[in-house]
């Protein structure tokens, strides 16, 4: 039956249009928009299908070639990964439909089949990482995306964009040769590398110091790949550089499944009865998390360029995903689930905005952004939208994602991690504010082009849905719970 | 002590081994100037991975992993050496977008030499 098949259509299609795009682009550049669109339309849609029944029918399992596990590769769609999918999905999606405009100003046009064709590789990286339940297959997907990304990088027409994609290379390559080596120490342990019989078997080991230093290497690895301060060196100029298409599926999707990986590792494979007992990391998390939030802010906060500055935002804005690990209580991580959504749904808009006025004004130095909201009301109110979500106002959906976060705090008597979350916020307001100033508040427009149309529809329809949405999710969040909470209870349970 | 020492590093002398190589190509990729070197550093640091692995899948006496039908007979472990197909595949593809990101570099910058890159950058 079709409907069993469905997660491994959502990794197959994909690895096949990115075959047509590069036939079809050879022969004329102007199918490779289509085609990538209606790919990655029809996996929002198969997403969205597994979602509904995930939630509904419990895990799906599914097993590539019909061989069992432990000797095949195993699928895996619980509540948990089925949301995260979901998520990334409607991201793809958008800054699918974004990216064509946006790309014709900001990469040389011999490389448009090229980005097409390496975007829909990355997508299909990040989709496997999110799905498999192989912890060598996950290795290999994240190479993949990370390739992708690598590549995608460098096609931006900045020539900055080079250095920065190789310094990412090889901070990308060592994470994932630390990851590798943990796969290795448990694979040396137990024999196996499911995820599923990893969670059963493992826990008689857990006094060897080769799983000690498995689970090291692994976050170590993890925390690089999702820019996790104080490794986050290469996100600033990788985001700064690459393309702003690149740029929000970078911020948004990657650096979400990313944490997600980290989040399968600590809690599903390992149990938190693991970080508590046995390796207590769960107070260093914290601590750093917190670090990270204040540092990342106070970054950007110096930042003049405002790709740059959302970049820092993003390093402080991870801070508060694993700020939901550190406390790693239901309520926190419900708090940590949500603000994935919340913040890929924000970021992506506020990059978005940053590229539409790179398309606009061929800059995204803050101090040339004087007056911006008379030539750009639309994308500036955009903006003012999603960042009062990425401050916290109510009732976005970035006020919802901090508010049990800060539950979850307060309920394990973490107050003072509490007190330096919100401090984060009011950080948020200083670099949020410094473009609302500028773009609203300092005079006349530098730019005398009143008349024209703002930009074009393509780009303007994903910035003012997913502003809406910062919006809609944050009224609605009750609906997002049903999906959130047996998530939760899932990953605490133990998988 | 001797004994000690015989038993730490004698009897695990392929884990010293991929330490060692681990911990030279990590020092190329962080001391090392010029961008080749440091991508030479990054093969060492996976070969040494990669060396770990297959030292690991070892079964004393063990013949190659082919199925014979008479019994008893002895199998080296062969998912590690699968594995690391799979990672050297990896490996060489991230070496080859390396090293084509380096040649854009030095078009575009005439140096490979990443402090002459930087002073190179900072004055554009």
């Amino acid at each position: 039956m079709l409907q069993d098949q469905l997660l491994i259509l959502i990794i197959v299609i994909p690895i096949l249009s990115a075959l047509l795009i590069a036939a079809f682009g050879w022969y004329d550049r102007r199918w490779c928009y289509p085609i990538t669109l209606i790919t990655i339309f029809f996996q929002w849609c198969i997403s969205l299908l597994l979602l509904h029944r995930v939630v509904h029918e419990g895990t799906i399992r599914y097993h590539v070639g019909g061989w069992m596990p432990p000797l095949g590769i195993e699928l895996v769609i619980d509540p948990f990964s089925g949301f995260i999918l979901a998520t990334i999905m409607l991201l793809a999606l958008a800054s699918g439909i974004y990216a064509r405009q946006s790309i014709e100003r900001e990469i040389p046009p011999d490389k448009t089949v090229p980005f097409y064709v390496l975007f829909q590789l990355l997508i299909i990286g990040l989709v496997g990482m999110t799905i498999t339940g192989d912890i060598f297959n996950l290795y290999v997907f994240i190479e993949i995306s990370s390739i992708a990304a690598y590549a995608l990088i460098a096609t931006s027409k900045r020539s900055y964009s080079y250095i920065a994609a190789f310094n990412y290379l090889v901070l990308g390559s060592i994470a994932a040769g630390c990851i590798l080596l943990g796969i290795g120490n448990i694979y040396v342990t137990t024999g196996t590398l499911n995820m599923g019989e990893l969670a059963a078997v493992l826990p008689s080991s857990y006094h060897l110091s080769t799983v000690h230093a498995a689970f090291l290497f692994l976050i170590i690895g993890f925390s690089i790949k999702a820019a996790f301060f104080p490794l986050h060196l290469w996100l600033p100029d990788a985001y700064t550089e690459a393309p702003s298409a690149v740029t929000v599926v970078l911020s948004t999707v990657m650096a979400k499944v990313s944490v997600y990986a980290l989040f399968r590792i600590l809690l599903s494979i390992f149990t938190p009865a693991y970080m508590i007992d046995s390796f207590p990391i769960t107070d260093v998390i914290l601590m750093i998390a917190t670090i990270a939030i204040i540092a990342g802010a106070v970054l950007a906060i110096a930042q003049n360029d405002l790709k740059r500055l959302l970049a820092y935002s993003s390093v402080s804005q991870i801070g508060y995903i694993m700020f939901a690990l550190g406390v790693a209580n239901q309520l926190a991580l419900e708090g940590g689930l949500l603000h994935i959504l919340g913040h890929a749904v924000m970021k992506g808009c506020l990059f978005m905005v940053a590229g539409i006025i790179i398309y606009r004004t061929g800059t995204s130095r803050l101090s040339e952004m004087r007056g911006l909201s008379q030539t750009m009301p639309i994308s500036c109110a955009a903006f003012a939208l999603a960042g009062a979500s990425m401050i916290g106002i109510p009732p976005t959906i970035g006020f919802m994602s901090k508010y049990y976060l800060v539950l979850g705090a307060l309920e394990s008597g973490h107050w003072i991690y509490a007190a330096v979350l919100l401090a984060g916020s009011l950080l948020a307001v200083v670099y949020i504010w410094r473009f609302i100033e500028i773009a609203y508040f300092s005079g006349e427009h530098d730019h005398h082009h009143a008349a024209d149309p703002e930009g074009p529809l393509s780009m303007l329809i994903p910035i003012a849905s997913l502003a809406l949405l910062c919006l809609f999710l944050g009224v609605f969040v009750n609906a997002l719970m049903e999906i959130i909470e047996p998530a939760v209870t899932l990953l605490l349970g133990g998988a | 002590m001797i004994e000690g020492f015989q038993e730490i590093f004698f009897s695990r002398y392929n884990y010293w081994m991929a330490i060692l190589l681990m911990l030279i190509g990590l020092y190329a990729l962080i001391a090392k100037q010029n961008l080749v070197k440091k991508i030479i550093g990054l093969n060492i640091f996976q070969t040494a991975i990669f060396l770990l692995y297959i030292s690991i899948s070892e079964v004393r006496g063990g013949t190659a992993p082919i199925y014979l039908p008479e019994e008893g007979t002895l199998y080296v472990n062969p998912l590690p050496h699968v594995l690391i197909l799979t990672a050297i595949v990896v490996g060489v593809s991230i070496t080859a977008v390396a090293l084509s990101l380096i040649i854009k570099i030095y078009e575009i910058y005439g140096t490979i030499d990443y402090d002459e890159l930087m002073t190179v950058v900072r004055g554009r």
